[in-house]
């Protein structure tokens, strides 16, 4: 990574420069400014007022009555958010593994010198684009038995083909992860098609040249040079994972039952529908505590990385 | 930024103005199936024809849950629309909110308290004043039968559960869908509720009005909750996420022979064109004949600024009550008009025995609000009870016994 | 890119493996066409071949009159406009969403990685966090915001919140591209008399292109396919096109139209998809040249 940077700019203006260099100086922070009003009134005000709100018992609308901490009490001996949280469990982790390693393997493959690879990479890649709003109903049918898939099969005269996966409580969850990888599979491989061909040429020549076989060079030089593409995909991936919200709402809507209810779909549901703002919002707490696990271990590595290489 | 903010206001400033102009009401609902938007096309002319500006703002999906969601951004931000559909406990959460506007002078125009029965209008009101318009008076408990399924299946109409499980017995034997349903949470309260209400009216009222601990995990609770499984083995396999209409039109196409359901369903089988009693049977659902589950639509009116706003706001509430829309838009929705003495000669066979069935269950003690439509209890019991009787439909390894439990802890936890 | 480590044998082995790939990416293309294979088809069939076809039956000829009625005819409550006007306001508020929040990203990722000062990197970390905010939880404050500056249930508004929560998006793109340009090329402005802005507009921007690419396309895909913030703050004339797409398909009269929901759908994707398939040639290049190294 480079970054030599010209962060010494502001040291010598503070050792007196003109006005116009001074004015050059505070100019960063001017233009910083509006991002950084949002950032704190939009995201930092509003979370701290979230975590006001999930103290409180408030129901239709905000409240100010403190209750301590009975709102987390009563969402931990909720089973649906139990059965979120599971979910979400299992979910995120199938979800990011596989993504991850189709995403990877598909990248390698579409590096083999591959006719047609931009048609391909297209085709790959354009789930990305769509909503799962529009999506969702074309996978509801594909996944529902009775006119999806099974229907299919059994009437190409496989009479006792099954897949009922959508309306079996314990196998719901898996649909979500088939409909989810194959909305961000494509993306991940974008990301490690362009790691790939980034790689240095030299250092594959001179594997090559020392007798390694593809499969050697591939594992012991190409993709430990990726790691920061690795990192990048699983920061963006548990980022969806957790926020999957339109998956759930166009897929199953939570059901059958809630047995494929999302943190994200609980969140809202509660605190929209049930009128029960105070334990959405401790909801909500929850989740931004298991966004803050994934996240703090990545950006300290990440400006620790930048102090190492200064 | 300012500078943006400063031209994002007075834009919005000058739209405000714009709006204020046209005598307009803005109506938030979610009455997006065939004959529900039939039924509200019929409102819309009414206010047109007053002069009025109709703008209809629809938001679909699932019972109104987005719909809540765009009602409650819109009331933080202060600018709500002028009416919208909302009903039951609900009403007095806003009401207690200070939101909803009094529309007592309309009310005293129309005489609402002499032609409403006193159990629509205590919903109507908060703290004695009227806040709210009922449009129509549903029945839930209602069985939706095809006939022609039925004889190619040699069965009977049932009238009590066990009559309901020979005759599912053999229409599935025939090849047919006993039991046309959407797994959806409410759908899956609605026909639980028929069930338990079976059990008697008093140990309905104990459970889903007044919550009573014993009730809900007594063993009529888990007598009705056994009877509810058992549905579970008579639904086709992709009922999950179903919606309630395309139920219904398995009914009407002759692929299922029966539904629990409201009689909203029965204006998908008129807009289908289909004739109750010859096409279609309507029947009370098993065992609660004398009985009456009712939902009650209405448009609470909220408090908007602009003097036209509030004459086309009120002028909607008197448009509802007035006998001729309460007829169109009854006829089209498949409920009975709220207004009582409305000539019936219009409505047909299955209305005419809702409406013999309102008075007579009013007058037993017999008439119950439903839970499962939000007429019992507020919103957090409601969602409470759905969540145990959704999964419990869906669970095979959960006993009656382990839900009735659950359902008295939900009940509890949400209060 | 030449230095592919495949070489290029032509034993059997090579050859069968060669055909084991392709088969393996012929399959997996099948895998993530056939959503959209199957809701174009369904879209060109009428009513009745839909009910009584199966998934993959070809429909006899084509009809296109569910695309027409899903465009201009269709209706959801008591309006029967098809999704047309919603299409139109889409684009009212990506267009001035998406210019905005890459232009704003442009000049923090400039200042944040070229421009360091006390406190920047910190800055620069908390607006990271920022992205993973869950966005329910700032439905409620933000309808009270949007209230409090008189822009509520307008597209101004809907474009007001896609900026705030694309801006920490863009700014990470950018800040992880600049960080690959030589601060020694700033300094080296600075000496000469450039200014702040002087140099970015005639250094740094004609370097940006690719990662430009990148952020458009990116914020012009999530913005679009956006169904929360477009239902929640919405006013009955600015709804976005995924919000009325959802009303027209949960919208049934006496048995659902898959055909004409299916056409909206498409519709409803079709520019994210042209602009997938046009720029993502450019796409993969940006990613390339620097995106991925965060």
């Amino acid at each position: 990574m480079n970054t030599n940077t010209a962060n010494s700019g502001s040291k010598k203006t503070q050792s007196g420069r003109s006005a116009r260099f001074s004015l050059a100086d505070w100019m960063p922070k001017i233009v910083l400014a509006p991002t950084m009003i949002i950032a704190i009134v939009c995201i930092y005000g509003y979370m701290i007022w979230s975590a006001v709100l999930s103290f409180t018992n408030s129901r239709m609308l905000p409240s100010y009555k403190f209750v301590g901490w009975d709102q987390y009490e009563r969402l931990f001996n909720n089973d649906r958010w139990m059965v979120a949280l599971t979910n979400l469990g299992i979910f995120g982790s199938l979800f990011i593994l596989i993504c991850l390693f189709l995403g990877i393997m598909l990248a390698i493959f579409l590096d083999q010198k591959i006719r047609a690879e931009g048609a391909l990479r297209t085709i790959y890649l354009y789930p990305m684009a769509i909503s799962f709003i529009v999506t969702g109903t074309a996978w509801k049918w594909l996944l529902n038995p009775t006119n999806g898939i099974q229907k299919l099969m059994i009437d190409m005269g496989f009479e006792n083909f099954k897949f009922d996966w959508l309306t079996n409580p314990d196998m719901v969850v898996y649909c979500l992860v088939i409909a989810a990888v194959w909305q961000a599979s494509g993306f991940v491989m974008a990301l490690f098609l362009a790691g790939l061909r980034g790689v240095d040429g030299d250092l594959i020549k001179a594997a090559h040249l020392d007798g390694a076989s593809t499969f050697t060079t591939y594992r012991r030089i190409i993709l430990p040079s990726l790691k920061p593409v690795f990192f990048s995909a699983l920061v963006i991936l548990s980022h969806i994972a957790i926020k999957s919200f339109d998956l759930v709402q166009a897929l199953t809507n939570g059901g059958p039952g809630y047995a494929s209810d999302l943190p994200a779909n609980f969140m809202y549901t509660y605190t929209f529908t049930r009128s029960q703002i105070g334990m959405g919002s401790a909801s909500a707490m929850v989740m931004l505590g298991c966004i803050l696990a994934i996240l703090v271990p990545y950006l300290y590595s990440e400006l620790r990385g930048e102090k190492n290489e200064k | 930024m300012k500078k943006i903010a400063l031209g994002l206001s007075t834009v919005a400033l000058a739209l405000a103005a714009a709006n204020s102009q046209a005598g307009e009401v803005e109506v938030l609902h979610w009455w997006t199936s065939g004959s529900e938007a039939t039924a509200i096309n019929v409102l819309k002319q009414e206010m047109e024809d007053a002069g009025d500006t109709w703008k209809d703002f629809a938001v679909a999906g699932g019972g109104g849950e987005s719909a809540m969601t765009v009602l409650k951004s819109r009331a933080i931000a202060g600018n709500p629309p002028a009416a919208a559909q909302i009903k039951g406990p609900t009403i007095q959460e806003w009401g207690d909110l200070g939101f909803l506007a009094n529309i007592d002078d309309v009310a005293k125009a129309g005489h609402w308290d002499q032609i409403l029965p006193p159990v629509v209008s205590n919903v109507m009101k908060y703290d004695g004043h009227y806040v709210a318009a009922p449009v129509n008076v549903h029945r839930v408990n209602w069985l939706w039968a095809n006939p022609d399924v039925f004889r190619k299946a040699g069965a009977s109409i049932p009238t009590t559960w066990d009559q309901f499980f020979v005759a599912a017995d053999k229409i599935k034997k025939a090849g047919f869908i006993p039991l046309a349903h959407g797994g959806q949470a409410w759908q899956d309260a609605t026909l639980f509720e028929a069930i338990a209400l079976s059990e008697g009216t008093d140990f309905y009222k104990a459970a889903f009005i007044d919550l009573k601990d014993d009730a809900l995990k007594g063993p009529k609770m888990i007598d009705a909750l056994t009877t509810f499984k058992k549905m579970r083995q008579y639904v086709d396999p992709g009922f999950s996420g179903r919606d309630w209409n395309v139920a219904t039109s398995l009914v009407i196409n002759g692929k299922a022979a029966m539904q629990v359901m409201g009689d909203w369903a029965k204006g998908e089988f008129t807009s289908a064109g289909k004739k109750p009693g010859i096409d279609y049977i309507c029947v009370p659902a098993p065992g609660t004949s004398g009985q009456y589950t009712f939902n009650i639509d209405s448009l609470a009116m909220f408090q908007v600024d602009g003097k036209d706003t509030q004459k086309a706001q009120k002028d909607l509430a008197r448009l509802i009550l007035e006998p001729k829309f309460q007829e169109t838009f009854n006829l089209a929705k498949g409920s009975i008009p709220v207004r009582l003495g409305m000539p019936r000669d219009k409505f047909d066979t299955c209305a005419d025995s809702s409406m013999d069935a309102f008075n007579a269950a009013s007058a037993s003690g017999d008439l119950l609000p439903s839970m499962a439509h939000g007429m019992a209890v507020n919103s957090m019991v409601q969602g409470a009870m759905f969540d145990v009787i959704t999964n419990f439909f869906n669970t095979e390894s959960m006993t009656p016994e382990q839900a009735a439990d659950k359902l008295a802890r939900a009940v509890k936890a949400s209060m | 890119m030449k230095n592919n480590p495949v070489a290029r044998k032509t034993s059997g082995v090579s050859k069968v493996l060669r055909i084991a790939l392709y088969t393996v990416l012929l399959a997996m293309a099948f895998f993530y066409l056939m959503p959209l294979v199957i809701m174009l088809i369904t879209s060109l069939k009428d009513s009745e071949e839909v009910r009584n076809g199966t998934l993959l039956s070809l429909p006899a000829y084509l009809h296109f009159d569910s695309w027409t009625k899903a465009w201009s005819g269709a209706c959801t409550g008591s309006t029967c406009t098809g999704i047309s006007p919603y299409f139109l306001n889409s684009f009212k508020i990506v267009i001035p969403a998406v210019a905005i929040s890459t232009l704003l990203g442009a000049i923090n990722g400039y200042v944040i990685s070229l421009w360091k000062f006390r406190g920047s990197d910190l800055f620069f970390a908390a607006l990271l966090l920022g992205c993973f905010i869950p966005f329910q939880v700032v439905l409620l404050p933000m309808a009270q915001t949007l209230g409090w500056l008189g822009i509520a249930s307008s597209t101004t508004g809907l474009v007001f919140v896609h900026v705030v929560y694309g801006v920490a998006f863009t700014t990470l793109f950018f800040r992880n591209f600049y960080q690959s340009i030589p601060g020694e090329l700033v300094k080296a402005a600075r000496l000469d008399g450039a200014g702040f802005f002087t140099i970015f507009y005639r250094i740094i921007l004609p370097v940006s292109t690719p990662i430009i690419v990148v952020t458009v396309i990116w914020q012009f895909t999530q913005i679009w396919n956006d169904f929360l913030f477009g239902v929640a703050f919405s006013g009955f004339d600015s709804q976005p096109v995924t919000v009325a797409l959802n009303n027209l398909v949960n919208t049934s009269f006496g048995g659902k139209e898959y055909n004409v929901d299916m056409a909206a759908a498409i519709i409803a994707a079709l520019p994210t998809i042209v602009v997938y398939v046009l720029a993502g040639k450019y796409f993969v290049r940006g990613l390339t040249a620097g995106a991925v190294k965060g």
